[in-house]
């Protein structure tokens, strides 16, 4: 607080004098000493503040578009009910302007807050090219470098396969997402998928990190290094180095082809897997779609700073907006993750189990799930079981 | 003629010009393959088709040899030549003598030639090297549910092309600042028109009733984009035939899960290469799915995943109902229309009634007892073929 004021009052004393020259200056200088958040060599201490004041945690909320808006207002339903001590800052984005306020606004408020909870933002086909993802901007911005979403089997959804348990980490900012593109012959339009060595070994890091804590033992790379041989190629390299630093986890590599192949037929085999982004797009949609379909799978996004949760597969679900037929598991089960990134481990836990209560016992599915059931149906079973479990909670 | 002609041409111009002009002169007067309209006449001699033949690595060799064995059983009147490719050498001497092949017989059965991690990046994928220099275009892979073998979904029926030569195969990758690696992958106005009009003509020559472009165009916007809007302008000159787009990530969940819905499907490269391997996990696995690439010229047939199969090499437990599939198209090709449909006939005999079925699908069966299978239910429906 005070370096930011001494700083601002420097600004003022030094811009007359050296005016635009050293105008830049001043603005880098009063940001590294202002902005804890930004240091590049930040010892372990400068973890930005909990946005935490009296016991109540500050989250972000940004509905999103299609089924994203009714499915929060249910997690703050049941959070509500079950006097869950977090409070929600709502932030709206407008997926159908052209300008870039609304996300940074969105963008500002998880900076300050730290954590997030996202429907997702539709990006609209029609518009120009210029006109960026705004889920994509989000991401990169907060460099939330991690995608992780763990595909369980329910028990008491039907489905193909059984005994599925496997945990995806997905490269969330470079890639083939890099948004490069350009269209230097007319006709022939080039685009850049971008892998580095840094981002590389960062993701694998935090996947055998992760494989380790979670007492998982084997990763499997996925990957297409015969054909984009420099870039899958390093991909593979930076993976296969931070392997040998973890002699306890067992690794191997797969082919994209191959590995979506034994996914369909034998996924059973599969235990952690890390790959860059858009292997990781088609690879966790394939596995939600193994375990039940995308409104089972909660899906969570990490970076050093921040974390953002939200649906797994990021479906806005426009077709089913607004009708009440929305499976609301993948957004619920999202905000237990958030519940114990915040270290609220009892409420987490105590919403995660009247949620399986409600998939396996209960029986009470939506359309989705080849069920009758609508979305508010499953949240009051939800809340009846936290009722019934015993803790204070306010009136249904 | 023409050829004799020009040389002494060239051999009287190159007194008095510079050999690079007599070159070029020579070059355009008897290269007529570069034309649009030509059309390389067939390898047909004496009533017998000669086909450029590629073992390759694991797997396909044993393949190769069952597949000859075959047609030499069923008196097919096609004669294979065989090109062998070591992949283990960097020359390109091997590729280019087998592109020269195909190039004399304009068609080609192939087994996977394997690509080594080891080797330089500057080693190409033999395969891509393949059809990219014949400019095969359009990789034609047709997923059907078969009756006697047990998956988890049935009635799956789906025709996917997909563009075989540029997109993220383009093998343009470069590394400016160490440690960040960027790969180009190219999409052009050209080539999406061809295939989606392949597509498109396919559709309507199979009487199917839909094609969904699959796509990452929210976040590839002008790759992707350009793809997206190439298919809408071909399906605007194609009313009968319903078309639809869907994101990558959405259609391999509905695969999963609902794969009755699509029917053909026509994409780049990379996103052909997942949703094949995809469909073809679905239908059975990859000893069953036979895949074709075709370009304007030239034919070359492969199974339709591309597996080496080095694990299994040698084992005599490969399932060689997706070579001996792809012969089948090959066949087609060549119009012996009746050796075709003899010979898949008797090998979905075998595979749904029976029920000798390979270690990929659940069974005990070797490779050489479904071979043997296929030769015995030719010889019983009848038509003249040697002794086993």
């Amino acid at each position: 607080m005070a370096a930011h004021s001494a700083v601002l009052s420097m600004s003022k004393i030094i811009n007359p004098f050296w005016g635009g020259r050293l105008g830049n200056t001043v603005k880098v200088f009063g940001t590294t000493l202002t902005s804890h958040r930004n240091k590049t060599l930040r010892s372990g201490n400068n973890i930005p503040p909990p946005a935490k004041y009296g016991g109540r945690h500050t989250v972000t909320l940004i509905p999103g578009d299609g089924i994203g808006p009714e499915l929060l207002n249910h997690v703050k339903e049941v959070f509500r009910f079950s006097c869950v001590p977090v409070d929600f800052e709502v932030v709206h984005v407008n997926s159908a302007l052209e300008s870039e306020d609304d996300i940074n606004n969105a963008i500002t408020a998880i900076r300050r807050n730290g954590v997030a909870l996202k429907g997702n933002i539709e990006t609209n086909h029609t518009m120009a090219p210029s006109v960026k993802s705004r889920n994509n901007l989000l991401r990169t911005s907060l460099d939330l470098y991690a995608n992780v979403m763990h595909c369980q089997s329910l028990p008491g959804v039907q489905t193909r396969h059984k005994n599925i348990d496997i945990m995806i980490i997905r490269e969330n900012t470079e890639g083939e997402y890099s948004s490069l593109e350009h269209e230097s012959v007319s006709g022939v339009v080039e685009c850049l998928k971008i892998i580095t060595r840094n981002n590389s070994l960062r993701i694998a890091d935090y996947a055998f990190r992760l494989a380790r804590e979670k007492g998982r033992s084997r990763v499997t790379a996925v990957h297409k290094a015969n054909i984009m041989k420099l870039g899958d190629g390093l991909f593979l390299q930076c993976c296969r180095e931070v392997a040998s630093g973890y002699p306890d986890i067992t690794f191997d590599s797969m082919i994209v082809d191959n590995t979506t192949m034994q996914l369909v037929s034998k996924p059973q085999q599969f235990d952690v897997m890390v790959m860059p982004n858009l292997y990781g797009n088609v690879v966790s949609n394939v596995c939600a779609g193994l375990v039940g379909g995308p409104g089972l799978v909660p899906g969570a996004n990490f970076g050093r700073d921040y974390a953002v949760f939200e649906t797994a597969t990021r479906n806005t679900g426009k077709s089913i907006a607004g009708r009440n037929i929305a499976n609301p598991t993948a957004m619920l089960l999202a905000g237990c993750m958030m519940l114990d990134h915040l270290k609220l481990y009892d409420y987490a836990s105590m919403i995660r189990n009247a949620i399986l209560t409600t998939m396996n016992e209960t029986r009470l599915h939506t359309a989705d799930i080849g069920g009758q059931g609508t979305t508010s149906e499953v949240v009051q079973s939800i809340m009846r079981n936290i009722q019934s479990k015993g803790p204070l909670t306010t009136d249904l | 003629m023409t050829a004799r002609s020009v040389r002494s041409l060239s051999g009287a111009l190159k007194l008095v010009f510079s050999n690079r002009l007599t070159r070029v002169y020579s070059a355009a007067a008897c290269n007529q393959r570069h034309k649009s309209t030509y059309t390389p006449p067939p390898a047909l001699y004496g009533g017998r088709h000669t086909v450029t033949l590629i073992p390759g690595d694991g797997i396909g060799p044993e393949l190769a040899k069952h597949v000859c064995e075959l047609f030499r059983f069923c008196c097919v009147p096609v004669d294979f030549e065989v090109v062998n490719v070591d992949s283990s050498v960097d020359s390109e001497e091997d590729i280019n003598n087998a592109i020269m092949a195909i190039r004399r017989n304009g068609v080609a059965l192939k087994g996977n030639i394997e690509t080594n991690h080891n080797l330089p990046p500057s080693y190409k994928s033999r395969n891509n090297l393949l059809r990219t220099t014949l400019d095969l275009y359009a990789n034609v892979m047709h997923c059907q549910s078969l009756p006697g073998v047990r998956t988890r979904h049935r009635n799956i029926d789906i025709m996917i092309i997909r563009e075989n030569t540029e997109g993220e195969y383009s093998s343009l990758e470069h590394e400016n600042v160490p440690g960040v690696v960027e790969c180009l992958k190219i999409i052009t106005k050209t080539k999406s028109l061809r295939i989606a009009d392949y597509a498109f003509r396919t559709a309507r020559a199979k009487g199917r009733g839909r094609v969904t472009a699959v796509h990452k165009a929210n976040i590839m916007k002008l790759g992707d984009g350009l793809f997206l809007e190439c298919c809408k302008e071909v399906a605007s000159g194609y009313p009968e035939i319903t078309f639809d787009s869907m994101i990558v990530d959405n259609t391999t969940m509905q695969l999963v899960s609902r794969p009755q819905q699509f029917d053909v499907m026509v994409m780049p490269n990379l996103y052909g290469n997942v949703v094949s391997n995809v469909c073809a996990g679905l239908v059975g696995g990859p000893g069953l799915v036979p895949g074709a690439n075709y370009g304007q010229d030239y034919a070359v047939f492969e199974t339709g995943t591309r597996n080496t199969g080095k694990s299994i090499a040698n084992q005599n437990t490969a399932n060689p109902t997706a070579m001996l599939l792809a012969s089948c198209l090959l066949l087609d090709h060549l119009r012996l229309h009746a050796y075709a449909s003899m010979i898949r006939r008797a090998i979905l005999s075998t595979v749904t009634e029976t029920r000798l079925h390979t270690v990929d699908l659940g069974g005990q069966g070797s490779t050489s007892e479904v071979v043997r299978s296929v030769m015995n239910a030719v010889q019983s429906t009848g038509p003249l073929t040697l002794s086993i």
